[in-house]
C-alpha cells in the first residue's frame, strides 16, 4: 500500500523538486514563471495599490497559482514557437521551390515571409461555406481533429533537453502514435463530405497508410534498439556519444526520409489530394480559413516529419564535438530545416505516383530495406561495433 | 475448400460493389478547357468513359457566313489560342485554293517557319500541361519558359503573342521584320539546349516514365479507324504526317524526319511531340536560310479579288495537334457560303473512352494530356 | 484494271478509272494531284464506302459534313489515304423532304461525332447510326441552327 501512494505522489514530496511541474530544467516554463512574476506580481501590486491588505493579491502570488498560470504562458510560448517554425518552413519551401522553378517565390515583406500573414489573412476573411448535403457533425469534427492532432504532435516534439512538454520514457512512440492519427480522420472526412472526389481521397489516405507504416515502425524500433530507449533525450544523447545514427543506418535514413515525405502527405506521395485528378482530395468541399487550416496543418506535419528524421537520424540538438551548445533549439530547428530543404527538392523534381506505386514501393521496397536495416543494426550490436 | 463454413463464394457474389460515375469536369483541373469527361470507375480502375464537349459552342462556321474573306481571318486566330497561326494558315490557303491563286515563294517560308514557331510553342504548352497533370510545377514552368521566347518571335514577327493575324488572303501582312531571322536562330540554338533539360527531368525520373508508360495503348489500326491524327496518331504507328506526305507550300522543299513510334502506349505519344519540336527547329533553320537566300526585295504578298467564284475548295495541313481541315463553298460574292472547320481535337476527343477505358482514374489526366485539348477548336 | 484487288497505294488514275468501273453511279467530277473529286448518289454510299476503306486502304475518314444548298442539302466526305496521302471527296445530295443517308461509322469508327455533328446542325439523319445525339448544342434544341432558314440575329 504504502508502494503505490509513493507512487501517486511520485515516492516524495512534489513541491520537494525544484523543477516542479517537471522532473528536470525547463526553459518555456523558467521563462513563463518569470514572465508570469513580473506581470502577476504588477497586478498582485496594483489591486494592493487600490485594496491595501486584500487577500486576492497574496492568492495571486501564492506558489500553486503562480504555477498554474506560468503553466497557461508556457503553453501559448511553446505553442508560438512551433507556429512560427512551421511558418518560416513554409516560407523556405516557397522561396527554394521558386528558385527550383526558375522564378521568384514569394515577395511580399520580408523577403517573402510575410505571404504567411497575407494567407492567413486572406483565408481568414472568406466566408465559410458548408455544402447543404455534407453531414455536418462529421464534417466539421473530422477536419477540427485533423488540424488538432497535427498542431499537437508538433508542440510535442521537444527542441531540447530544456525545451519539451512531456519527457516521457516512451515519448517517441506517442508522438508517433499522435501522427498516424490523422488518415483515420481524412478517411472519415472523405466519407462525410458526400463529394465523390473526397471519397477517393479518403480512401487513398488509408491505402497510403497502410504502405508506409509499418516499415515506418520498424525502423524507429531498430533506433530504439540501437539507443536502448524510446526516450527522445537517451536516443539524442546516445547519438552525441557515439555517432550519429545516419552513418550505421544510412538505408534507414533513406528509408524513413521516404515514408516521412508519404507521413506529411507531400509530392511524390500526395496522392489524397491529388489535383490532377481529384480537384483537391479529401480537402474539396473545405473553404476559407477551414482549408487554411488543413494547409497549415500539412506544414505543420511536414515539420514534424522533418524534426523525427533530425532526432532518429541528426543526432538531434547536439553537435559532434560540442555536445549540446548554447541554443540548442536553434541547432535543432535549423537541422529541421535542412531535411525540409530536400522534401523541397523532392517535391521540385518528381511528380505524382499512382496508388498501385506506392502500395508496391511500400511493401515490397520499404518494408525488405528496414527489415535489412534492422539486420544490419542487430549484426554491428552483436559485433559490437556500437 | 469447398466444405468452407463460411459460403465465401456466396458472399461475394452478393458483395458485387456499385460501379460509380464521376464527372470530371467542365470545372476540373485535370480538363485544361470546359469539356467534361464522365468515368465509371470499379474502385480505382475505369470501366467506361463518356467526353461530352459543346461547352463553348459559338457557331464560329455560321457567323463566318456573314463576314466577308478577309474578316474571318482574325476569327480564325480565335479557334485556338495555341495553335492560332496554323488555323490563320489553312483558311488562307483555302481561300487562296477556292481563288486559284498561288502565293509568292517567300510568303510561302515565312508562313512555314511561322508554322513551326507555333508547332513548338503548342507542344511546349502541352508538355507544361503533362507536367501538371503528372503532378511537377516544375516541368509546367520550366516549359513555360521556353515558351515564352517562341512567343518573343511572334511579337517580333507580327506585334502580337498568340493571337497572331498575321497570314493573309495572298501571303502575309508583312515582311520578316529587321533581325528577324538573327532572332530566331539564337531562339531556336538556345531552345534546343534547354529542352534537354526538361527532357532530363522527366525521362530520367522513373516516377514520370512509370506513369506513362505501359498504359493505355492503341494499336496502329485502330488509331486510323479512329480518326486519331497528328502526334498521337504517329505514337501508335501510323505512318503519315501532311507536312511530308501531302505537302502544302514549300514543306517538299525543306528537310526534316517524321518520328514514328509503334508502341502505342501513352509513352510513344509523349516521346513523338518531344521529338517533333527538334525537327521543327531542323525546319526552322532552313526555312530562314531559304528566306534570306531569296534577298530582301522578293515580294510577299499579292494582290487577291474580293470575291470568290462560285466553287467549293478545301485544304488540309499538318496542326501541331494533328490533321486539320477546312472546306469552303463559295457562291461568287465577298462572303463564304458555307465553311466548315475539321479540328483534329474535336475526333481526338471522341477516342477518350478507348484511351481512358481499363486505367487507373490517376492515370486518366495523363493519358488525355496527350492529346492536347483546346476547346476552341473542339467546339468552334 | 481489277476491281477486286486491294490496293495499297492507289493512284489518283487508278481510283478515277476504278471507282467508275465498279460502281457505274459514281462520277468523278475532277483529279488534282493526290486529289479526287467524286459525286455519289445516297443509295450506294454505304457500298462505295465501303470498297473504298477495304480494297483502295483509305483507312481515315478526315471529315464528313453537311452543306444546305437551300434546294438540296449535301453530304461532303473526305477520306484519305495513310500510304501516299491520297484524298477522296464524295459528294452525296440528298433531297430536303427525306434528309437520310446510311451511316458509316460501322467502316470509321472516326464519322461517329462528324455525323452526329451534322445532324444536329443541318438535320440530316444518319441511319444506323449508334446514337444521334445532339453534341454541341444543349439536348433542349428542336431546331437545327446551320440551316440557311436559320437566321442569325442581327443579321436580317
Amino acid at each position: 500500500m504504502g508502494e503505490l501512494l509513493d507512487w501517486i505522489n511520485f515516492g516524495s514530496d512534489p513541491m520537494a523538486n525544484a523543477y516542479y511541474p517537471f522532473d528536470s530544467y525547463n526553459l518555456p516554463f523558467d521563462i513563463g514563471y518569470q514572465l508570469w512574476e513580473i506581470l502577476g506580481g504588477t497586478i498582485a501590486w496594483l489591486i494592493d495599490l487600490i485594496f491595501p491588505g486584500n487577500s486576492v493579491s497574496t492568492w495571486l502570488m501564492c506558489d500553486a497559482v503562480s504555477t498554474l498560470l506560468a503553466l497557461v504562458v508556457f503553453m501559448l510560448l511553446i505553442f508560438l514557437v512551433a507556429f512560427v517554425s512551421t511558418l518560416i518552413v513554409l516560407w523556405e519551401e516557397r522561396k527554394c521551390l521558386g528558385r527550383m522553378m526558375d522564378r521568384r517565390g514569394t515577395m511580399v515583406g520580408m523577403k517573402g515571409f510575410l505571404q504567411c500573414v497575407a494567407d492567413g489573412l486572406k483565408t481568414f476573411q472568406k466566408e465559410n461555406v458548408v455544402p447543404a448535403k455534407v453531414d455536418k457533425m462529421t464534417y466539421m469534427w473530422t477536419v477540427s481533429l485533423v488540424i488538432g492532432v497535427s498542431v499537437l504532435v508538433l508542440c510535442m516534439v521537444p527542441l531540447s533537453s530544456r525545451w519539451f512538454v512531456v519527457d516521457y520514457d516512451t515519448g517517441l512512440l506517442i508522438i508517433m502514435a499522435f501522427f498516424a492519427l490523422a488518415p483515420f480522420f481524412i478517411l472519415v472526412s472523405g466519407w462525410a463530405q458526400n463529394n465523390k472526389y473526397s471519397l477517393i481521397g479518403g480512401m487513398r489516405a488509408a491505402e497510403l497508410m497502410i504502405s508506409y507504416e509499418v516499415p515506418m515502425l520498424i525502423l524507429i524500433c531498430t533506433t530504439a534498439l540501437m539507443a536502448g530507449s524510446f526516450n527522445i533525450n537517451d536516443i539524442v544523447y546516445a547519438q552525441a556519444d557515439s555517432v550519429w545514427y545516419i552513418v550505421p543506418q544510412i538505408l534507414g535514413a533513406i528509408t524513413f526520409f521516404t515514408c516521412a515525405v508519404a507521413e506529411a502527405e507531400r509530392v511524390p506521395f500526395d496522392i489524397a489530394e491529388a489535383e490532377a485528378e481529384l480537384v483537391e482530395g479529401w480537402q474539396t468541399e473545405y473553404a476559407g480559413m477551414k482549408w487554411g487550416l488543413v494547409m497549415l496543418a500539412d506544414y505543420m506535419r511536414g515539420s514534424v516529419s522533418c524534426s523525427m528524421f533530425v532526432i532518429l537520424y541528426l543526432g538531434g540538438w547536439t553537435l559532434p564535438f560540442i555536445g549540446d551548445g548554447p541554443i540548442p533549439e536553434i541547432v535543432f530547428l535549423l537541422k529541421a530545416y535542412v531535411v525540409f530543404f530536400f522534401m523541397s527538392l523532392i517535391r521540385a523534381a518528381t511528380g505524382r505516383v499512382r496508388t498501385d506505386q506506392i502500395l508496391n514501393l511500400g511493401w515490397k521496397v520499404f518494408m525488405p530495406l528496414s527489415v535489412f536495416n534492422l539486420v544490419i543494426v542487430l549484426l554491428l550490436m552483436t559485433g559490437g561495433v556500437i | 475448400m469447398s466444405d468452407s463454413i463460411v459460403p465465401v463464394k456466396e458472399i461475394e457474389e452478393k458483395m458485387d460493389t456499385d460501379k460509380m460515375w464521376v464527372i470530371m469536369g467542365p470545372q476540373h483541373p485535370f480538363s485544361h478547357g470546359l469539356w467534361t469527361l464522365k468515368v465509371q470507375l470499379d474502385g480505382e480502375i475505369v470501366t467506361d468513359a463518356e467526353p461530352i464537349v459543346g461547352y463553348l459552342h459559338r457557331g464560329w462556321e455560321k457567323e463566318t457566313e456573314s463576314r466577308e474573306y478577309p474578316k474571318i481571318i482574325p476569327m480564325a486566330d480565335r479557334l485556338c489560342y495555341c495553335a492560332s497561326m496554323t488555323y490563320t494558315h489553312l483558311y488562307c490557303m483555302t481561300v487562296e485554293k477556292a481563288l486559284g491563286i498561288d502565293i509568292p515563294e517567300k510568303a510561302k517560308y515565312i508562313r512555314m517557319v511561322a508554322d513551326e514557331v507555333c508547332r513548338i510553342q503548342s507542344h511546349l504548352m502541352w508538355l507544361a500541361a503533362v507536367g501538371t497533370d503528372l503532378g511537377s510545377y516544375t516541368v509546367f514552368l520550366w516549359s513555360m519558359r521556353e515558351r515564352e521566347f517562341f512567343l518573343d518571335l511572334n511579337v517580333k514577327l507580327c506585334g502580337a503573342r498568340m493571337t497572331t493575324n498575321y497570314p493573309r488572303i495572298g501571303g502575309v501582312r508583312n515582311d520578316t521584320t529587321e533581325l528577324f531571322d538573327r532572332d530566331i536562330l539564337r531562339a531556336v540554338d538556345r531552345f534546343e539546349k534547354a529542352l534537354w533539360d526538361i527532357i532530363a527531368l522527366i525521362d530520367d525520373s522513373s516516377i514520370f516514365v512509370s506513369r506513362m508508360k505501359g498504359i493505355s495503348f492503341i494499336n496502329r489500326e485502330t488509331a486510323a479507324n479512329i480518326g486519331l491524327t497528328g502526334p498521337a496518331m504517329r505514337g501508335c504507328g501510323v505512318d503519315f504526317d501532311i507536312r511530308r506526305d501531302d505537302p502544302y507550300d514549300n514543306y517538299d522543299k525543306v528537310d526534316f524526319e517524321v518520328p514514328v513510334l509503334k508502341a502505342g502506349d501513352s509513352y510513344s505519344r509523349y516521346m513523338i511531340r518531344i521529338e517533333e519540336m527538334f525537327q521543327s527547329c531542323e525546319i526552322i533553320r532552313q526555312g530562314v536560310a531559304k528566306i534570306k537566300a531569296l534577298g530582301k526585295n522578293a515580294p510577299y504578298r499579292v494582290k487577291t479579288p474580293s470575291k470568290v467564284p462560285a466553287g467549293t475548295a478545301f485544304a488540309r495541313l499538318e496542326d501541331p495537334r494533328g490533321e486539320s481541315l477546312m472546306y469552303l463553298v463559295a457562291d461568287g460574292t465577298d462572303r463564304p457560303y458555307r465553311l466548315k472547320v475539321r479540328s483534329p481535337i474535336f475526333t481526338n476527343v471522341s477516342s477518350a473512352r478507348l484511351q481512358s477505358v481499363g486505367v487507373r482514374i490517376a492515370d486518366v489526366p495523363a493519358v488525355l494530356a496527350q492529346i492536347d485539348m483546346c476547346l476552341g477548336e473542339t467546339d468552334r | 484494271m481489277d476491281a477486286d484487288a486491294v490496293y495499297q497505294t492507289p493512284t489518283v488514275e487508278e481510283i478515277a478509272s476504278i471507282l467508275p468501273a465498279k460502281f457505274a453511279s459514281v462520277k468523278v467530277t475532277k483529279t488534282e494531284t493526290r486529289r479526287v473529286y467524286a459525286t455519289v448518289p445516297r443509295e450506294d454510299i454505304f457500298a462505295v464506302c465501303t470498297y473504298i476503306h477495304d480494297n483502295l486502304t483509305f483507312e481515315h475518314c478526315t471529315t464528313l459534313l453537311g452543306v444546305d444548298y437551300v434546294d438540296h442539302m449535301s453530304v461532303v466526305y473526305h477520306l484519305s489515304n495513310y500510304y501516299n496521302g491520297v484524298m477522296i471527296e464524295l459528294v452525296v445530295d440528298v433531297p430536303v423532304d427525306d434528309l437520310h443517308v446510311e451511316s458509316v461509322t460501322s467502316i470509321w469508327e472516326g464519322a461517329n461525332w462528324h455525323e452526329r455533328e451534322t445532324w444536329e446542325l443541318f438535320g440530316i439523319v444518319f441511319d444506323n447510326h449508334p446514337k444521334l445525339e445532339r453534341l454541341l448544342t444543349p439536348k433542349t434544341y428542336e431546331f437545327f441552327p446551320f440551316r440557311k432558314s436559320y437566321k442569325l440575329r442581327g443579321s436580317e
